[in-house]
């Protein structure tokens, strides 16, 4: 914060790009709270914005998955807190703690059965169909996390806080829904017509903060923020419009046309008689991710924007222009949050509404976060949103467990991941950066 | 040495938590059981008259509603409507069960998870959930479903009937005739006004009747009460663009209020608490829509009446016809007749308002009931 905000700016002294690799992550992983204030700086400032950034990136697996088990226990405990039979119990736990203990162990259980049973496998339905039908549904549910996180991924690793996922979402979703249902065109040609167009519309709306920060040095975090509002009150508008109101009502566009839905993911011969939502979409989230990998991992781009979020100075110093990077990289983010929209708007009977992008623009941004920004880890984490998302909707509808449970579980997920040494303190577990403290962390866990 | 201290800390604390709690418990243990006690001979007390009066034991009809993404606790539709269903629980003793949706794509898996748990009747609050009612109704035809606010509607948006679909639905520009009539009456600068949240159906619905009701006044009485913010005719008129943007709410009523109307009725939810705010300190009155204004907000001195949607009890009357095995798939619509709309109470302008004007409404009011006088609309249902 110190340091006035001038995105652009020149290396403020030669060591402050060769020392800020071991010093700003020490730094980092001492003030867990340092998290807070990376999000004001621009990724150009080499020592807190993208400095949070590497480390979110840099954490290791366990944090991770160590942040998903604190975040169900945390849950657990609200389910119990919320559940009217511990309620009554607690009243009396010193007399007969036995029926505080059994209620609340009813209730946490009965929830995450529930919550199991709507994301994964369900074995108290009757027919094959419906046992297997959760984990589609969560497959159907991930899609456009994983793609909206993927777009957030690829901007981290470029040192770009894009926050603009949601409204990258909504003008994909308008341009793709408009091309479903404004032209008639034969199969295939017309689904992958849409595809593109969404795609597109997602690109345009994250070329806008790239194009502005390239140019006028305009923070990411802000514009993409503000074109957010901007595109929730576009769809507004554009559902008032004359083709896009058919129904008069203002509140949702005609269906697509016959050919221009993604056609189930699992044909009738495999599963006969199946109504699974799961659809080509899914596909098209495994070949992103596929993509962004081959992009950051093999490609040239890939390697200037990783150089260009580890160190713009250097980046630039080595001949890079940062400023292409920038908008390249945002024009890529875009879009895969525009191909978000698709698998949202483009579905059997599928038409926009003004709720198209849902929240997914910003359960995308913590997608990515789980996901180490990285593409496997990604798509791994978008699958586990959408069992929670799933799960969460047969919970809240057989134990009325709210399903805002879920939301808590996502949040804390999101709060560990920022806080990996708080991670560390609960399980003991030995900080990497920092060796003289690994015996001393030993001995404390022989002496405990 | 520090893992000790912390462990006396927390330990301590233990204690005094423990110390805190255990003071009111040796009472609560005793009165916890009579309360028990109580409560189990109130609830099967309750459980009796309930059979009595629904004539059998209903426990095993379960009836389920859906929201959008406002929830059930938005203060307007969703609430209106989910009182209906905890209204038919304690008057039939049925089951119930209910999900929000937070987006969009959480209708359809509501919808399924609630036709999975063996729901008889399933209720969608809102016209956004229009087309995945319509879907499980199909995917379902064993089941029951109900849609509030909104007809059954094919790809081009041309009305359908879906077998086991019942719309629930509000003729309510005959209760906004009213308020029309009375606004017209009340006024002293003879100019009123009303606006909307979104050019829909159900919104412009009040303002057609509102239209109706000031040129009936003027009419019957050679008057020229002009109103502004909607054109009938044109179907055209002023809109917040919005059901929650308090501010816009201020900007069209202060507009409204330099222009010299000093009765407006916002059709907006809680945009219209926005027009409240600027009408303050000034003459001007509101006239409030949905729900009972004077009860629901805080400007009950400003608003003259309300325009009542009476959603509770028509969903609770669905539910109880599904209970009796009278379904039908007949849309309901709530008019002045079967009171599912309906003209609010004065309260504090019960004395302004002139017995004559108040004689006159009761008459028109007798009118449309039989049939004498219709409201016409291009937006009724």
């Amino acid at each position: 914060m110190s340091e006035p905000n001038s995105p652009g700016s020149r290396p403020t002294s030669d060591d402050s790009g060769h020392e800020e690799p071991t010093q700003a992550d020490t730094s980092q992983d001492e003030g867990g709270p340092a998290g807070s204030t990376g999000a004001d700086d621009t990724a150009y400032d080499p020592r807190s914005g993208s400095a949070i950034l590497r480390q979110v990136v840099g954490g290791d697996v366990v944090i991770s998955l160590l942040a998903v088990v604190i975040a169900l226990l945390l849950g657990g405990v609200l389910i119990a807190f919320a559940d009217e039979d511990v309620a009554k119990t607690v009243s009396y736990i010193f007399a007969r703690p036995a029926d505080f203990f059994a209620a609340s162990w009813e209730a946490v259980s009965d929830a995450y059965k529930a919550l199991f049973r709507g994301a994964i496998f369900d074995y108290e339905a009757d027919t094959f169909n419906r046992k297997i039908r959760p984990i589609t549904e969560s497959m159907t549910f991930a899609t456009p996390l994983i793609l909206a996180g993927l777009g957030i991924a690829v901007g981290f690793r470029a040192g770009l806080f894009n926050i603009g996922a949601q409204g990258q979402i909504i003008v994909g979703g308008i341009v793709a829904a408009y091309l479903g249902f404004a032209y008639d065109l034969p199969a295939v040609l017309h689904l992958l017509l849409c595809i593109l167009g969404g795609a597109l519309g997602g690109a345009l709306w994250g070329f806008i903060p790239g194009i502005l920060k390239a140019r006028t040095g305009a923070n990411e975090v802000i514009v993409t923020i503000m074109l957010n509002w901007i595109a929730v009150n576009l769809i507004a508008y554009v559902l008032t419009l004359g083709k896009f109101n058919a129904s008069g009502t203002g509140l949702r566009s005609p269906q697509i046309g016959p050919h221009a839905g993604y056609p189930p993911l699992i044909p009738d011969f495999l599963v006969p008689g199946n109504t699974f939502r799961l659809h080509w979409g899914f596909v098209v989230a495994i070949l992103a991710t596929i993509f962004v990998w081959w992009l950051l991992e093999r490609s040239t781009i890939g390697f200037e924007v990783r150089a260009a979020g580890a160190n713009p100075h250097a980046a630039r110093t080595a001949g890079m222009s940062v400023g292409r990077v920038t908008v390249l990289t945002m024009v890529i983010a875009g879009g895969l949050a525009g191909l978000a929209a698709t698998s949202q708007v483009l579905v059997t009977g599928g038409s926009l509404t003004a709720g198209v992008a849902a929240t997914y623009g910003f359960d995308a941004i913590t997608v990515a976060l789980l996901g180490r920004s990285r593409p496997l880890g990604t798509f791994l984490a978008g699958l586990l949103f959408g069992a929670f998302q799933s799960g969460g909707t047969l919970m809240q509808s057989v134990t009325s467990t709210p399903i805002d449970i879920v939301f808590v579980v996502q949040s804390v997920i999101v709060l560990l991941i920022a806080a990996p040494p708080l991670v560390r303190a609960i399980f003991r577990l030995p900080d990497p950066d920092a060796p003289p403290k690994r015996g001393r962390a030993a001995t404390k866990e022989a002496a405990a | 040495m520090r893992v000790f201290k912390i462990a006396a800390v927390s330990a301590a604390a233990v204690m005094v938590l423990a110390a805190c709690g255990d003071a009111p418990d040796e009472e609560t243990e005793t009165t916890s059981d009579t309360d028990n006690a109580a409560d189990e001979g109130e609830q099967t007390g309750d459980d009796e008259s309930e059979e009595t009066a629904a004539g059998g034991d209903n426990s095993d009809f379960k009836a389920c509603m859906i929201s959008d993404a406002g929830g059930f606790d938005d203060q307007s539709f969703n609430q209106a409507a989910h009182s209906g269903l905890t209204g038919a629980e304690e008057s039939l003793g049925i089951e119930i069960a209910d999900a929000e949706s937070n987006s969009d794509a959480e209708f359809a898996p509501n919808i399924d998870a609630m036709v999975q748990q063996g729901c008889d009747f399933v209720i969608g609050a809102g016209f956004l959930l229009e087309q995945a009612i319509e879907d499980a109704a199909n995917a379902n035809p064993d089941t029951n479903f109900g849609l509030v606010d909104s007809g059954f509607q094919d790809a081009d948006f041309a009305p359908i009937e879906i077998d086991n679909g019942k719309p629930i639905l509000f003729n309510t520009s005959e209760a906004a005739f009213l308020a029309g009539y009375l606004a017209a009456g009340m006024t002293e600068t003879d100019k009123v006004a009303t606006y909307g949240g979104l050019p829909i159906p159900s919104v412009q619905i009040f303002m057609d009747g509102f239209s109706d009701g000031v040129d009936a006044y003027n009419e019957d009485n050679g008057a020229a009460v002009e109103l502004l913010g909607w054109d009938k005719e044109a179907q055209n008129g002023s809109f917040a663009n919005s059901f929650d943007d308090q501010s816009q709410g201020a900007s069209l009523g202060e507009q409204f209020i330099s222009q010299g109307a000093d009765i407006i009725m916002p059709v907006a939810g809680p945009v219209g608490l926005g027009t409240a705010s600027v009408a303050e300190g000034t003459d001007t009155k509101l006239i409030w829509v949905d729900s009972d204004g004077y009860e629901t907000t805080e400007y009950g001195d400003l608003i003259l009446t309300s325009v009542l949607k009476h959603m509770g009890p028509a969903v609770e009357g669905a539910i109880t016809e599904t209970v009796n095995g009278e379904f039908s798939n007949e849309p309901y619509v709530g008019t002045l007749e079967n009171e599912g709309v309906s003209l609010a109470p004065f309260y504090d302008f019960e004395d302004a308002v002139p017995q004559e004007l108040k004689d006159k409404l009761a008459e028109y009011e007798e009118q449309i009931i039989s049939g004498e006088l219709v409201v016409e609309s291009p937006n009724a249902p």
